[in-house]
């Protein structure tokens, strides 16, 4: 396990692209700590700017970074990974395992804005809540969060799930406002409330929402009043009204959303 | 500083020279005949071929349009960086690059010379401010003018002069070069949700055909002794069953012809040649515009090769725009510049396993091999259009190349490959003539004097690629091809070494040529009373630019080049 903890507070991004599995595979600490790294515009070592540890001998198969300390400017941590395992104890930056396809990140603290960014595959857990685009892809492109998990024990901001293609989303409490927009597939799972507009522009997917949701968009008709949704096997109790949309976009997603929290969308039962 | 290039596979069309080992001596920028010997920094070319600095034609590199393309796709931008070094600037962007990437990777390919083809008259200012930001290359911009109310307006009166004279203001207004003209009239009538259906389908609201507007337009040209001919995308592009419309273009001012001159060059001709009723029904048409070219001398063509890739599309054709979003769904842009034209752009990917897309790459090429002279038609991929011109080194590779070709004929839909005409096609370029449709055609199409060629007094710009012509054989080596063309050894511009390899070593600036019309005093700085009022009038009751601000004043250009052409009034 190689432990890598922040030497100073960082005023400006660091973009820590190299600490990823792949990369410190097989490579002695001599090694890792010449890693090259961008602060600002500055190129510095990766030994400039962290304490680094090696507390035992990596396998390839099994390399584990854990990381410590202040990681709020320390971005693309994990980006392209496809195995090993990342654990953070902190808040950590932006586009956390950017374009991962395999191996898994675990985040005791929170996480800034594009989480899991145009992931293909892997396991992302963070304990503490996510800012907005989770698994959303680059501005601009339209290849979402193509496969993989990405699991949020707290809240998470706009736009979750942005673009997705496959993989699941769960949020164990609220979500802010468009979830799920133009998603062509996959799942977005929330526990908790959202936000306006859910499912705006989505062609295809699921996306379910347990809690309080302000409106439907009108772009959405409902189909029917379903006791239960099933994802990966696993019951997600009910009951939910299940809408289709976006019409706008001929769309066929699933917008589920709780009966027993929305009496305020009581009068779609009359379109049934 | 003067230069000696020594032993060199000299490839120079132009001045006949295939391929001859030669020196060339370069001394305050122009070719001579010696250099001075004692001074000269000598460039060992042996085992190399050295060109003339290349020539593109048609690429969309400037201007308004360009710039809203890049602010439409942060995406195109992510994933290809060039970091700066200690003389070059850092830049970003893969279909549509920013300025000053633009010009190291040209010049790392050898070319030294580019025209940006579509010019809104109003956008012009910015167009030269990011031509000025396009370092070493020297540059050139065509003004749409084939739907500018003004031009539409005398045409239809008939009052040929009338109108060249408003095109001679507005060519020195823009520091123009050419005359281009896109999809005449149906641009315009796109800004009343329309287009035009064929070359005799008159335009809304003004009466006039888009036959009568080609043909205006090149009398126009012929009256101004313009160095370029009209430089016409046509009606119904990308439409199946355009070919006709294309051949019609090339007959409807065939007339007009003096001698062997050419009178039009059909831009991205590939976009131009298909044949069918729809989009299931559609073939290749390049058989038959082959042919007309073929006999005829009075037509030039540029490819607009397609590469199966991820591109920016971006035309001043709006409704061939509205066309290709409606097909791919995606993002777009669609603009309308006042009385003068319009633009659209739509982020496009071409993929091999796409009938329709597969086809045109097909087509592309089949023109390019069966029009027998390479003097008539040159390499394009009306950049970014058909895909981004640093493709260049692939689309010559299957030149060169059979082998090369077949190989991605393998790789395409199924359907596209029965229907192809290219297994069907033996010809494979030999390095004479891909310099010929890389620069020396191209050079000679727009009428640069001191351009594609080496012969003394020519401009100094060479390109020296890696590749012995003893050694290879380009049909089965089109790897070597490839990649020679990807880089040169040398890029040499104005007599100084700007690129060796992957390196821009000295990013000199470009300069920018325009068309200087010697106007008599009926014309352009001190027009005909007439004119001049006419125009004030207009500027007042519909342009958003006053009148006194629109004209670009030489000073403007940092290196302006002006063409002195005396027009026959």
């Amino acid at each position: 396990m190689v432990i890598l903890s922040p030497r100073r507070p960082f005023g400006v991004p660091v973009y820590a692209d190299c600490v990823s599995p792949d990369i410190f595979a097989e490579k002695s600490v001599k090694e890792i700590s010449a890693l090259k790294l961008w602060e600002g515009n500055k190129q510095r070592l990766l030994s400039d700017l962290f304490d680094i540890r090696d507390e035992d001998v990596n396998k390839p198969e099994e390399v584990t970074i854990q990381l410590q300390g202040d990681l709020r400017k320390v971005r693309m941590i994990g980006a392209k990974m496809s195995m090993g395992k990342i654990t953070v104890e902190g808040d950590v930056g932006m586009h956390l395992g950017a374009m991962m396809k395999g191996g898994e990140i675990l985040v005791k603290g929170n996480v800034d804005s594009w989480l899991g960014c145009m992931m293909e595959g892997g396991r992302i857990e963070v304990t503490g809540s996510a800012a907005d685009y989770v698994g959303a892809p680059h501005r601009g492109s339209t290849d979402g969060m193509k496969n993989g998990t990405i699991a949020i024990h707290g809240n998470a901001g706009n736009e979750v799930g942005c673009y997705m293609r496959g993989g699941l989303i769960r949020v164990d409490e609220n979500v802010g406002e468009f979830a799920g927009i133009h998603m062509r597939d996959g799942t977005i799972l929330v526990q908790g409330d959202c936000e306006a507009r859910a499912g705006a522009g989505m062609t295809d997917g699921k996306v379910i929402i347990c809690g309080y949701v302000p409106s439907v968009l009108p772009t959405f008709t409902i189909d029917d009043i379903r006791p239960s949704v099933k994802i990966d096997g696993e019951k997600v109790p009910g009951p939910f009204y299940r809408f289709t949309g976006d019409i706008a976009e001929n769309g066929k997603g699933k917008l589920f959303v709780s009966k027993n929290k929305n009496s305020q969308l009581g009068f779609y039962e009359r379109y049934l | 500083m003067s230069l000696l290039i020594k032993n060199g596979f000299v490839y120079d069309p132009l001045n006949g020279v295939k391929g001859e080992k030669m020196d060339i001596a370069i001394e305050k920028g122009k070719v001579t005949d010696e250099a001075s010997k004692k001074k000269a920094k000598i460039i060992d070319a042996s085992g190399m071929v050295v060109m003339p600095g290349g020539v593109d034609i048609h690429t969309h590199i400037a201007g308004a349009e360009v710039n809203a393309g890049r602010l439409l796709r942060p995406e195109d931008h992510i994933g290809d960086v060039e970091p700066k070094t200690t003389v070059t600037r850092s830049g970003v962007g893969h279909s549509i690059p920013s300025t000053f990437t633009t010009g190291y990777r040209y010049a790392r390919m050898g070319y030294t010379m580019i025209c940006n083809p579509s010019m809104p008259p109003l956008e012009a200012r910015h167009t030269h401010e990011e031509l000025e930001d396009t370092p070493i290359v020297d540059k050139a911009t065509f003004p749409l003018l084939g739907d500018w109310w003004f031009a539409l307006e005398y045409l239809r009166d008939g009052m040929v002069k009338e109108c060249a004279a408003h095109v001679a203001w507005m060519i020195l207004a823009t520091k123009g070069y050419a005359i281009k003209i896109v999809n005449p009239g149906g641009v315009e009538a796109w800004g009343f949700g329309r287009n035009v259906r064929d070359l005799d389908d008159p335009v809304p609201n003004f009466g006039i055909t888009p036959r009568e507007i080609v043909r205006g337009l090149c009398k126009v040209n012929q009256i101004l002794k313009m160095p370029h001919t009209i430089h016409v995308h046509t009606n119904r592009l990308g439409q199946p069953g355009n070919y006709l419309t294309a051949i019609e273009t090339m007959r409807s001012v065939k007339d007009l012809a003096r001698g062997d001159e050419p009178v039009v060059h059909i831009t991205h001709c590939q976009f131009s040649a298909f044949k069918g009723d729809d989009w299931r029904t559609m073939r290749s048409g390049a058989e038959e515009i082959a042919k007309y070219v073929n006999h005829h001398s009075h037509v030039t063509l540029d490819m607009g090769q397609v590469v199966f890739a991820d591109t920016t599309t971006m035309t001043a054709d709006g409704p061939w725009q509205y066309t290709l979003y409606e097909l791919s769904g995606n993002k777009w842009i669609n603009h309308d510049v006042e009385t003068e034209t319009g633009a659209g752009i739509v982020p496009f990917r071409y993929r091999r396993k796409s009938y329709v897309h597969a086809t045109m790459w097909s087509i592309g090429l089949e023109l390019a091999l069966l029009v027998k002279d390479p003097w008539k038609i040159y390499l394009t991929t009306d950049h970014p259009n058909g895909g981004p011109f640093t493709t260049y080194p692939k689309i010559i590779s299957w030149l060169v190349s059979r082998k090369a070709r077949e190989k991605m004929l393998k790789r395409i839909n199924r359907k596209a490959r029965k229907r192809s005409l290219l297994p069907s096609i033996d010809r494979e370029y030999s390095l004479e003539e891909i310099a010929t449709v890389t620069r020396a055609g191209q050079a000679k199409a727009l009428g640069l004097r001191n351009k594609g060629h080496l012969g003394v007094g020519s401009d100094g710009d060479v390109a020296v690629y890696d590749i012995d012509p003893r050694k290879t054989d380009l049909s089965k080596d089109y790897r070597i091809v490839r990649r020679a063309f990807e880089k040169t050894a040398y890029t040499i511009k104005g007599g100084q070494i700007v690129t060796r390899g992957d390196a821009v070593v000295k990013p000199v600036a470009g300069r920018t040529f325009w068309t200087d019309l010697a106007v008599s005093s009926c014309l352009g700085t001190d027009p005909c009373p007439e004119v001049m009022q006419d125009l004030r009038k207009r500027f007042r009751e519909y342009w958003t630019v006053e009148f006194e601000n629109y004209f670009i004043p030489e000073r403007f250009l940092k290196a302006s080049a002006p063409i002195a052409v005396k027009p026959e009034m």
